[in-house]
């Protein structure tokens, strides 16, 4: 990574992290067992969410379930469909694509193929859950604990999260893109607009920063910010593709020919919107903006075993603790927890249910024996965890949410026991293979070997390939050059002839992706010359 | 901790319309062509319906960059029932290690690459007006829904003050307030006679007690009976009204089309259209519509809808042959005098030239009398002696209009005096 003008970042020095909070070491003591349950009409009322809500809120604290304010919003299905077609955000800007998810819901909804989501819970502050009207109090009560408590507390804890969004200003942002993006619509026209945010969506999982922190910006700031931005950055396009008058003393331009960039550019998108030479200051912004929202929601691409894993966990412990202590009847317990029993079916390999390993049944399992590798250790579990076995549960469980994504929670706290219930095993898919090769099971050989796979499967450095900027010919037809690196020997789409006629509508002359194997040999290219531009 | 539940449900549904007209809006050539391929397969009456729209998935595909097959892959999977460490296992079809099929492009149906939507019924007469170049006046005129009028229907127990019937709220109240205390009166009637009984002015202290826990007891019973409200909310009656749609006259409407050999699709389909656009003018202002076909060369026949598009024949053409089944048809099920007639005729203007002028004869003497009007289009660029005739008659006649078609966009004006001498009237 080249050292990026710091344009947006804050020149205020080194970056402040929160300070990192202590740990709870063990749940508070349980109050006196309740005299009488929470009544369980299945109409739920307000002032009976407000009750459940209570309940679940005093035992989250009591194991120190660190959350945002919470802000319970009542919705009717058609619009929970709303929000599902707009990413599940409150506000949006206007897209075809989210018309086009809307209908496809819509429809599939109507048919009786799908059943809605029963919340949908936002990573802000306040955190937004939304409970669905037609929701029974006994599924209120499961909703408020798994999103009001289990994914807002996530979305507190987990670095992640901490690191790359900033909770506070999302609704913000979403507002101002909303009102920019409708501005731009009424200024340059709708396909004008719509172009734009197509060939961007194109490109939004290579609108993201891996190492660098984004800023926080309120929307005032963001506003004021912008007609500065906007100068600024046309001003740097220019300097760039400046023709410098030749000096007589120095034939040898070539020797002094500068690559550009000087190193590989991740962020696709990022050096699109700094360097695109032909683009309007109000297209960058465009850009921009895509990019922004593409960042939010990048953590949560990277947590969604940890994520689910973590609300399943705590709903279905909060919940059996009021139960325990006498707050909740048998009839709500039975109909949380049929809810539960679907919400964690894994199917297996084979099932005509089957479609990759579940989320919510593989983050639960894990979090579940994570506890109990602490309260109830085999001689295995002292082998393989001898840091956390034995130890109190609830500090080790809130150090397994707050200091991992995926990738890294699998690759540490992955048991053999967990390998063992879910009966995981890999298989190696090798083209120069006739066969598929089963290269591990649940077995004493295969643990270690089962784990690391599995960790690797949910990285999304390598589920995504890995493309990069690689040049730009600054001398010449201005074309750029992106590369994508194979890892494993695995070649791109076909779909990628697609996608470049976007790229290459975004820069404005030709574009060429070169697709490199381990050896460093160009082994496919693709290519969208500036005469194919004219017909795009 | 601060904590709100917001009550989000009246807040509006349909945030997302601005991104499905998007939608519409990006693939409206595709759209378009289906409403048309619609209009040209339904029933005249069934016009105004949705219509399911088919697109192929990959023309709405997001494009992004993504792993293909090939290369080397390691995949974990759950439940494991047979494989132990180093085993073969045969390769699925697709050549993904997944195992998930791909879907095979179906041309037609609901295949499984369609991506399909329904187009409301508002939609679809958007697309099939804009084809048609309605002006937008025509088209409010056209989308509305009949005239309704409110009509006495009884009483409710809901409504606004304005509507409050007092004497029924009155009434109701009366009944309320005699039938709670009807207990308590004949109560306090007994007592009260208990209490005539007792002597008075005596200072027995038996009974000073009695008369004590009597006069008590009659306190009390007047007390509750003066609880009883004078008026209370259920009493509450307010007059109702509902809205019905003002009932009109009936009206039939008569299309007749030439199907000689010259009537190719694209003529009869043009036909179809002018026959659509004076049938939905009619459903806004007539409650019961019947139609009639008929269809002509040199005989004239009385169809059926099925028919009247779809047969085709050859010969020569008679025209005037379908203007004498029309009136005798009138004579016969339509008097003029119940029924409002329109008559709508198409043809490509080719007529045996002796008949021309007895067409014109018909339509003063027999025909246009007894209609309110008649359009007739010739979706043929030609001029014959058919048109010159009908010429002659536009000129002395104002409910009668004709005009050369050959393009869906032309047919509105033929309408036109139609639709503005209505607008003037409502």
């Amino acid at each position: 990574m080249s050292g990026r003008k710091s344009e947006s970042r804050s020149p205020s020095g080194p970056r402040r992290l929160r300070p990192e909070r202590t740990l709870p070491l063990a749940p508070l003591p349980a109050p006196a067992r309740a005299e009488k349950a929470l009544p369980d009409p299945s109409d739920w009322t307000f002032d009976l969410i407000e009750e459940y809500h209570e309940k679940i809120r005093a035992v989250a604290q009591r194991f120190a379930l660190d959350t945002y304010a919470n802000q319970l919003e009542v919705i009717t299905a058609e619009q929970m469909m709303d929000a599902y077609a707009s990413v599940g955000m409150p506000v949006n800007y206007r897209h075809w694509s989210y018309g086009k998810e809307f209908i496809a819901n819509e429809r599939s909804y109507r048919r009786g193929q799908m059943g809605l989501a029963y919340e949908i819970v936002i990573n802000s502050d306040p955190c937004i859950s939304y409970l669905m009207e037609e929701n029974t109090t006994a599924m209120q009560a499961l909703v408020i604990a798994h999103a009001a408590y289990g994914h807002n507390s996530f979305f507190k804890g987990n670095y992640l999260f901490r690191l790359w969004t900033d909770a506070s200003s999302i609704i913000d942002y979403l507002v101002y893109a909303r009102n920019y993006i409708a501005e731009c619509e009424d200024k340059h026209g709708m396909t004008a607009v719509e172009d734009i945010l197509d060939s961007s969506h194109a490109l939004q999982n290579y609108g993201v920063d891996r190492y660098h922190r984004p800023s926080k910006l309120s929307l005032a700031e963001e506003l004021a910010r912008r007609t500065e931005r906007q100068e600024y950055a046309q001003t740097q396009v220019n300097d760039i593709w400046r023709t410098l008058p030749r000096r007589p003393d120095r034939p040898g331009e070539a020797a002094d020919l500068k690559r550009f960039p000087s190193e590989p550019q991740e962020n696709i998108l990022y050096f699109i919107e700094k360097n695109a030479p032909l683009l309007e200051p109000w297209q960058r912004e465009v850009v921009r903006i895509v990019r922004k929202i593409a960042q939010y929601f990048y953590p949560q691409r990277q947590t969604q075993v940890m994520n689910e894993g973590w609300a399943t966990f705590w709903h279905h412990q909060l919940l059996n603790t009021l139960y325990d202590e006498g707050h909740l009847t048998d009839g709500v317990m039975i109909e949380w927890l049929k809810s539960h029993t679907n919400v964690v079916f894994q199917p297996p390999v084979g099932h005509p249910a089957y479609s990759g390993l579940n989320p919510y049944a593989l983050g639960f399992a894990m979090y579940t024996d994570v506890r109990r590798i602490c309260e109830n250790p085999t001689d295995e579990d002292r082998e393989w965890f001898p840091q956390i076995a034995g130890t109190p549960w609830l500090p080790a469980l809130h150090h397994a949410m707050r200091n991992f994504k995926d990738e890294s929670f699998i690759g540490q706290y992955l048991s053999p026991k967990v390998i063992r219930d879910l009966r995981l095993f890999a298989i190696v898919d090798d083209e120069h293979d006739e066969h598929l090769r089963v290269s591990a099971i649940h077995d004493t050989a295969g643990y270690r070997h089962v784990r690391e796979a599995l960790s690797r499967q949910y990285d999304l450095g390598s589920r995504e390939p890995d493309i990069q900027v690689w040049s730009v010919n600054l001398r010449g037809d201005r074309s750029l050059t992106l590369r994508h690196t194979r890892h494993n020997n695995r070649p791109l789409h076909d779909g990628a002839q697609e996608v470049l006629k976007h790229v290459a509508r975004l820069w404005g002359f030709g574009v060429n992706l070169e697709s490199v194997d381990s050896f460093g040999d160009v082994t496919t290219h693709w290519s969208i010359t500036a005469s194919e531009l004219a017909q795009i | 901790m601060l904590q709100q539940i917001i009550d989000r449900r009246l807040a509006g549904k349909n945030k997302s319309i601005g991104n499905r007209e998007r939608f519409l809006r990006r693939y409206q050539g595709q759209v378009r062509e289906a409403v048309r391929k619609a209009v040209d397969q339904r029933g005249i009456r069934d016009i105004e319906q949705g219509e399911d729209i088919h697109l192929p998935k990959r023309d709405i595909s997001e494009p992004s960059f993504s792993h293909g097959s090939g290369g080397a892959r390691e995949i974990v999977h759950p439940g494991n029932r047979e494989y132990v460490r180093g085993d073969h296992i045969e390769r699925p079809q697709g050549g993904s290690g997944r195992g998930s099929g791909q879907g095979q492009a179906g041309d037609s149906g609901e295949g499984e690459d369609d991506f399909v939507f329904h187009l409301t019924k508002e939609e679809f007469m958007q697309i099939f007006f804009d084809d048609l170049a309605l002006p937008r006046m025509t088209r409010t005129q056209l989308a509305e829904m009949p005239e309704m009028k409110s009509h006495r229907a009884g009483y409710s127990n809901s409504g606004t003050p304005s509507n409050l019937s007092v004497i029924r709220s009155m009434r109701g109240a009366i009944g309320r307030r005699v039938a709670i205390g009807s207990g308590s009166r004949a109560d306090l009637a007994a007592l009260e006679e208990q209490l005539q009984l007792l002597p008075a002015g005596s200072t027995e202290p038996a009974e000073v007690l009695a008369r004590k826990a009597l006069e008590l007891e009659i306190a009390a019973l007047r007390a509750r009976l003066a609880r009883i409200p004078y008026l209370d909310p259920i009493d509450l009656r307010f007059r109702n009204r509902v809205r019905l749609p003002v009932p009109t006259a009936k009206a039939v409407m008569f299309c007749l089309m030439d199907v000689s050999g010259s009537m190719d699709e694209a003529r009869k389909d043009l036909s179809k259209r002018f026959f659509i656009l004076l049938y939905l003018f009619l459903t806004r202002h007539y409650e019961k519509i019947d139609l009639v076909f008929i269809r002509h060369h040199t005989q004239a026949q009385e169809v059926d809808e099925e028919n009247f598009f779809r047969a085709r024949e050859t010969g020569g053409t008679v025209v005037s042959s379908a203007l004498v089944l029309m009136d005798e048809i009138i004579r016969e099920r339509y008097s003029a005098t119940e029924w409002n007639i329109y008559g709508a005729q198409a043809s490509d203007g080719d007529n045996w030239h002796h008949d021309s002028g007895r067409c014109r004869e018909l339509l003063t003497e027999s025909l246009l009398p007894r209609c309110r009007y008649f359009a007739y289009v010739q979706v043929a660029e030609e001029e014959q002696n058919l048109w010159e005739e009908y010429a002659r008659l536009q000129a002395v006649e104002s409910h009668f209009a004709m005009r050369k078609v050959t393009q869906a966009a032309q047919i509105y004006p033929v309408f036109r005096d139609l639709f503005k001498s209505d607008r003037v009237a409502a």
